[in-house]
């Protein structure tokens, strides 16, 4: 029946018995839950610019001095890290769409080889996160003096982020780049969750047996979009 | 071509189901048909129950909170008896009273008028209407569902806890909704609230993007865009809206979630609380009011737009007319649509905007009485000389008309931020947003019972007893509303326990007895409604097939629902939904699926 389907009526493709778009109901279902996500990330991202804009001048922290580490090295590189992060998870897009590609050729080895590079890449920006968020919330070693006293005469100096106070400067600071990374790296988590799952059928050869990989495809939609969401994140939380 | 060809899932369900023969059976349990149902009608009636349900809970909360601002500080036993603890020798707790005009509101909003039009309508007609055996995806449909009952239960759950419900109003604006020390509502209660309503957001996500994919790829063969009818319009914008606005909502509730939880400071900033600082600082609960506004708005119209539906579909039938302005009627949808995301400033005049911006929504708000006033034009122009037929469900359509317009001409006024300013914080608003969305979405559900109930049950319901409800209900809502503008203007504060206070109000306590007495009028007339609702399942007459000679496809199929609507083929659409009173035609109505005459084909005037 799939044949006639997606052949138009004289009357076009709008004529009814046909979909529009040729696209099955599952992928644009995917593209509707995307442009909703996509209204919660600038939701967010917009309340972000929003209250950097309110905050008073200098009290905001100026990103490149803040995340200036890199593991393994004890000097200061500005947003090296964070760059290595997002070419990780750029390239896991790259294997992605090779992923996709190999589907559409039915070559079932390459479709697993290319989401295995996917998942890995996946984990490896997740884990790298895990770091940014480490070296975040440790600080450094000068911390912020605050010109407070403790009961012992010491002056009391705030070390690190966390959700009520930091050393970098605003509050709010802390609490949107805790909130949006963490938001953005749920995503990312049950991205990679759904990639194990649809890697699990590709290997028992469902897709084979349903005579396509349009799985491997609405996951590649889902991966892309979440790609796509971390640059307009780092843009913002990072660049700006 | 070869690759297209092979698109999966293109087939759709009105391909894929084709040889669903009589014979083919669907063994199915009690469990699988009436409660974990995957069919689009039993899902319809479950929507249709659970907030018809919900609107008795909500009603009564609101007759509980009538009472204390028809009679203040006098004891009612029978707020003894209903709210135990929260009353205090009949004289209602003023923190509870807040909590019920919060729970009624979001009850109405969420529970009774997005889940009771869309869920219920958008699920029985999208694939009636349009020829479709199911929704895309029955499965996500059955989820839709359960998400919703989940999430109406927690809500349920909430009004119980020790604390009490939520009680900063149903728009929760922090920081009252974010500081469990400020009310006691704002403990246990508004997490439960914003937890049932995170759930609501996915039910309603999971509902919308089966009812556009729906839309968009099963429509039955030669049923065009411009051939739908105007209530699976309004359903797919109402979908769309609701895709793009609830996750701003979702956005909000989070970070409301985190100011709660984890001691961030997004709505919060420089807060005393009983001599002690908070501290938070930095946030601003303004923010919360752009994010909430921003789906706030566009949920009005998510409510609205179906009831406007149901009623051009009701009342182009009943007056055996064709709608007046079929593709204007679409283009005012699309247009209300569009407006409505850029209107949400409106609702919030009174922050201490710049008086510039405030002039932009203004702007912006007031267009929208361009689309709006061209549905209710075409909304009488249909009326005008047709053969009205006076069905119950007529009449509440028509009744939606008439909120719509008594309600919207007080929405200009409020629109305006030079005159919103006044009266803002009076029941003046209270009473627009009840006539033009509580009371006209709410009709809209009623009209919708009546008119679809031959297709919902099966059975038809008593023309008597809905007349009466109808001449009742119709006159409370406006004895209950048309005086609260005078409330308003007078100066009278909305959301107030008593204003006993204030000896300036003493003389409008009249109006305020009379609108109780109304409410307690119309609240009794619903029970008309549940008698004859309950009743008519079981011991209706039966229902003819076409009931209503109406010509759009749901009255194609068999009374008896079964599986896949359509026993054999399904039916082929040759013309618009409004072919009423064809001039030269056998009968007063030409159904979608009957095929061109040669007469017709010849003079190729036909849409």
């Amino acid at each position: 029946m799939a044949h006639t389907a997606s052949v138009p009526s004289e009357k076009g493709v709008w004529g009814g018995g046909v979909a529009p778009f040729n696209v099955s109901y599952g992928k644009m279902m995917m593209w509707f839950f995307l442009i909703s996500d996509a209204f919660t990330f600038s939701s967010l991202l917009i309340s972000y610019g929003v209250m950097r804009n309110k905050a008073e001048n200098g009290y905001w922290p100026a990103p490149d001095e803040v995340f200036n580490h890199f593991p393994f090295y004890d000097g200061h590189i500005k947003l090296a890290f964070v760059s290595l992060m997002t070419f990780i998870l750029i390239m896991s897009s790259v294997t992605m769409v090779l992923a996709v590609e190999a589907g559409h050729r039915f070559d079932k080895k390459a479709v697993v080889k290319w989401m295995i590079w996917t998942i890995i890449g996946g984990f490896a920006f997740l884990g790298s996160q895990a770091w940014e968020w480490y070296h975040f919330i440790s600080g450094t070693d000068a911390g912020r003096a605050t010109g407070l006293l403790l009961a012992d005469g010491s002056e009391y100096i705030v070390h690190g982020a966390n959700m009520h106070y930091n050393e970098y400067g605003a509050q709010l600071f802390a609490n949107f780049f805790f909130f949006i990374t963490g938001f953005h790296g749920s995503h990312v988590f049950s991205g990679v969750v759904l990639n194990i799952i649809v890697l699990g059928m590709v290997l028992r050869g469902v897709m084979e047996k349903r005579g396509h990989y349009e799985m491997v495809e609405k996951v590649g939609l889902y991966w892309h979009f979440v790609d796509l969401v971390w640059v307009f994140v780092f843009t913002f939380f990072y660049l700006i | 071509m070869a690759e297209s060809l092979n698109i999966p899932g293109v087939e759709s369900h009105a391909h894929a189901h084709e040889h669903h023969d009589a014979h083919h059976d669907h063994h199915e349990t009690f469990l699988t048909k009436y409660i974990f149902s995957q069919d689009h009608k039993m899902i319809a009636k479950q929507f249709l129950v659970t907030s018809i349900f919900m609107a008795f809970v909500a009603f009564i909360m609101s007759l509980f909170f009538r009472l204390q601002l028809a009679w203040p500080n006098q004891p009612f036993e029978i707020m003894d008896i209903f709210l135990g603890k929260w009353s205090d020798n009949g004289i209602l707790d003023p923190n509870f009273y807040l909590s019920l005009v919060t729970m009624h509101g979001t009850i109405m909003v969420f529970f009774v008028l997005t889940a009771g039009l869309t869920g219920t309508y958008a699920n029985l007609l999208i694939p009636y209407q349009l020829g479709v055996r199911d929704m895309v995806s029955p499965f996500m449909n059955m989820l839709s569902f359960w998400f919703f009952a989940v999430s109406t239960i927690i809500m349920l759950v909430s009004i119980f806890v020790e604390s009490g419900p939520a009680s900063s109003g149903w728009t929760i604006y922090p920081p009252l909704s974010a500081l469990p020390q400020a009310i006691p509502g704002s403990g246990l209660g508004m997490t439960l609230w914003l937890v049932s309503m995170a759930l609501f957001i996915i039910s309603s996500l999971l509902g919308a993007l089966n009812y556009v994919a729906t839309v968009i790829n099963c429509r039955t063969k030669g049923m065009k865009m411009t051939r739908m009818p105007l209530t699976v319009w309004t359903f797919m914008t109402a979908a769309i809206l609701g895709i793009l606005s609830f996750p701003v909502l979702l956005a909000a509730a989070l970070l409301l979630i985190f100011d709660r939880s984890f001691g961030t400071a997004f709505f919060l900033s420089d807060i005393f609380i009983s001599g002690q600082a908070l501290e938070q600082t930095g946030g601003s609960p303004v923010l919360f009011q752009h994010l909430f506004w921003f789906l706030g708005h566009p949920e009005v119209y998510i409510v609205l737009l179906p009831a406007l539906g149901i009623a051009s579909e009701i009342i182009a039938t009943m007056s055996r007319k064709p709608i007046f302005g079929y593709r204007a009627m679409i283009a005012s949808v699309l247009a209300i649509a569009f407006l409505s995301f850029i209107v949400w400033g409106h609702h919030m005049f009174v922050t201490g905007m710049d008086p510039f911006l405030g002039s932009v929504f203004t702007f912006t708000t007031l267009l929208i009485a361009i689309p709006s006033a061209i549905k209710a034009f075409n909304y009488i122009t249909t009326l005008w000389k047709g053969n009205v037929i006076l069905s119950p469900g007529m009449l509440f359509a028509i009744g939606i008309v008439s909120m719509f317009i008594s309600g919207g001409l007080t929405g200009i006024i409020l629109g305006d931020s030079a005159l919103d300013i006044n009266v803002h914080h009076t029941y003046f608003v209270v009473a627009h947003f009840h006539l033009v969305m509580g009371v006209a979405a709410l009709f809209g559900i009623i009209a919708g019972v009546y008119h679809w109930f031959p297709k919902l049950y099966g059975r038809m319901m008593n023309n008597k007893l809905g007349y009466v409800h109808f001449w009742i209900t119709i006159i409370s809502a406006y004895g209950v509303f048309w005086p609260m503008h005078y409330l308003g203007l007078a100066g009278v504060p909305r959301r107030y326990y008593s204003n006993t206070a204030f000896p300036m109000f003493d003389s409008l306590q009249d109006i305020n007895v009379l609108i109780t007495i109304f409410v307690i009028i119309g609240g009794t007339a619903q029970l008309i409604f549940l008698y004859n609702f309950i009743y008519s399942i079981f011991k209706g007459p039966k229902a003819p097939q076409n009931p209503w000679r109406a010509t759009t496809l749901e009255w194609t199929t068999p009374v008896e629902h079964i599986h896949g609507n359509w026993p054999g083929e399904i039916p082929e659409v040759h013309r618009w939904p409004y072919d009423y009173s064809v001039p030269g035609a056998d009968e007063d109505f030409i159904p979608q699926n009957v095929p061109l005459s040669e007469k017709e084909k010849a003079e190729n005037t036909h849409h």
